[in-house]
């Protein structure tokens, strides 16, 4: 029997193991939605894809093309051994990397659908749908690739995280686009050797489109800017499946679209902020705010109202860390019976979330009920915090979501702030027209008592002051490499138990 | 398929795309975004199809290559998409 005969509803058997292999995908996506069945649904996507490869390799008859395994088995080798010696505080350099690999395949699968008819004999001519949707995923597919290295380049520091903005960017990135387009334009209405050249030329744009777009986007926005751009790698994947006429690739390249957008759509949320506002690099703005004021409106704007109605007294602690006795932080800290860590980016850059943890069991030990709020963008790409600290075996029912641990921190005698200045800075509430304004924050300056282990007190990638750093009786600053400063925390605590 | 199937066909993945995606909380989407990365390597199958046309209908060299970089690629997108996101996920414990 062939491979493409048809045996049910006109769908042939290729069609049918490709359906399965796309519902796979799917379930296995959704299978991800819980930890615990997390596992098994990355594992049936991977083998949904491998059934996908498999049903390409034979239906199109190309088992026997040496090139192809070749190819395909330097591509595996190289992929593991990437995936295997990346460290964890790399992902996000790592997940911006792989995105652009994907790309830059679906710009060559474009580029080489649009060229075929120079080297193939006896090739139909392209249809206009199949011009149309190849010279759109050359666009995407460029962009993404330049754009994803570019975010990648910043997120491994290798490029410099500021954005990068040039005089006039606005205008030349909107003209790079329009000729970009235009070019397009001609690629689909030219044939032949101009065509080639058009499609060229489309390419490089697009790889110059990307390169500009991606490098005015500051360090904060970039778990935006990398799940746009594997938003887009789906949708260049999804558009090179209609230039080539591959359902399957459509139908999986648009489940990936649709997730990106998803998830690019909730950090936006999570930060108050458009796309519009993200990708025109109009968020971080360069110059700094003061918001001295800001502390003492703060509470009032995103206030949880407590369960008996009534506000604790704020406790003072008269002294600030005297070198030679115990300093108030360490009583407070060994009385505390409910403790929230706030981990940031900052924890990261440390690599001191073992050094969390250590301190997590260690007032666990001393009775404490210790949690983890994360932020929805703490840390440089989603879920970045949650990947650290479960990589150092603090379990995820620990980890609680901003909404679901926001009404507690009034109630809590003390937070641990570690690394992390944009995402509990009280200013987002009142300091109008700087860039994190609106900005959801965790209301860590409503605990009793706050300790912050923090590199330095400049403020933080938004460059808005944090309040919380001004001098007060409540917030007890540690400045230092956070790894350093917490075990020094820890010695102090448990030298004097 | 006719044009106009495709298009459907793209319109039903990206809302069930959506659909699903929805419900994934936070906790996960690193490992999400990564997974789902991994997926966007399907363009492979592009790859496979057009390097297999480059060889069969012509033979042409730069073909070969240029189909071989979009293979390398994409695979090294897809094995170390999923390798990673298998490596993070095992490391969420209750």
């Amino acid at each position: 029997m062939s491979w493409n005969e048809t045996i049910f509803l006109g769908l042939g058997l290729a069609d049918i193991i490709g359906l399965i292999c796309v519902i796979g995908t799917v379930w296995g996506i959704k299978m991800m939605s819980s930890p615990a069945t997390a596992v098994s649904g990355n594992l049936l996507g991977a083998a949904s894809m491998a059934g996908a490869i498999i049903v390409t390799l034979v239906s199109n008859d190309i088992v026997g093309i040496d090139v192809v395994w070749v190819a395909m088995a330097v591509g595996a080798a190289l992929g593991c051994f990437m995936a295997v010696k990346i460290a964890m505080i790399e992902m996000p350099q790592m997940v911006a990397l792989l995105n652009g690999f994907g790309g830059g395949s679906s710009a060559i699968v474009s580029l080489m659908t649009l060229v075929a008819t120079m080297w193939t004999t006896g090739m139909v001519a392209l249809g206009g749908f199949e011009k149309v949707t190849a010279v759109l995923g050359l666009i995407v597919g460029g962009v993404t690739f330049s754009g994803s290295l570019i975010a990648a380049g910043k997120l491994s520091g290798k490029v410099n995280q500021r954005p990068i903005i040039l005089e006039k960017q606005s205008v030349v990135n909107n003209l790079a686009l329009i000729v970009t387009l235009i070019l397009g334009i001609s690629a689909v209405v030219s044939d032949g050797a101009a065509m080639v050249m058009n499609a060229v030329l489309v390419l490089i744009g697009s790889l110059v489109y990307g390169v500009l777009f991606t490098i005015k986007v500051g360090g904060a926005d970039m778990p935006i800017t990398v799940s746009l751009l594997n938003s887009f790698s789906g949708v260049a994947a999804s558009i090179s499946g209609f230039a080539i006429g591959n359902p399957l690739l459509i139908a999986i390249g648009a489940v990936v679209g649709a997730s990106g957008l998803i998830l690019t759509q909730i950090m936006c949320r999570a930060m108050n902020r458009t796309l519009g506002q993200v990708l025109s690099g109009r968020t971080t703005v360069l110059h700094p705010a003061k918001s001295q004021e800001a502390v003492a409106d703060s509470t009032e704007s995103r206030k949880c109202t407590q369960p008996d109605g009534t506000v604790e007294p704020v406790l003072l602690a008269t002294e600030k860390a005297a070198p030679m006795e115990e300093p108030e932080y360490i009583r407070l800290t060994r009385s505390a019976k409910r403790v929230i860590v706030v981990p940031g980016y900052g924890m990261a850059l440390a690599q001191a979330q073992g050094d969390v943890k250590a301190l997590m069991d260690l007032l666990e030990a001393g009775g404490a009920e210790v949690r983890v709020a994360v932020h929805p963008v703490a840390g440089r790409m989603p879920g970045h915090m949650n990947v650290l600290l479960a990589e150092v075996d603090v379990p995820y029912d620990k980890l609680c979501e901003m909404d679901e641990i926001n009404c507690e921190f009034a109630e809590t005698d003390l937070v641990i702030v570690v690394g992390a200045n944009d995402v509990i800075n009280p200013a987002a509430n009142t300091a109008e027209g700087t860039p994190i304004y609106g900005m959801p924050i965790l209301n860590a300056h409503e605990a009793e008592h706050v300790i912050i282990f923090n590199y330095d007190t400049k403020p933080g990638y938004a460059g808005v002051d944090n309040p919380l750093y001004e001098p007060d009786d409540k917030v007890t600053l540690l400045l230092g490499d956070a790894a350093k400063t917490v075990r020094e925390f820890m010695t102090a605590l448990g030298t004097t138990v | 398929m006719s044009p106009l199937s495709l298009v459907i066909l793209f319109v039903i993945a990206t809302i069930v795309g959506y659909k699903v995606i929805s419900a994934v909380p936070s906790l996960l989407h690193t490992p999400l975004m990564s997974g789902t990365n991994a997926l966007s390597g399907i363009t492979v199958l592009g790859a496979l199809a057009v390097t297999a046309m480059a060889q069969t209908m012509g033979n042409s060299a730069i073909g070969r290559l240029l189909g071989a970089i979009a293979i390398v690629l994409a695979m090294i997108n897809v094995v170390g998409g999923f390798l990673v996101t298998d490596r993070m996920l095992r490391m969420f414990k209750k």
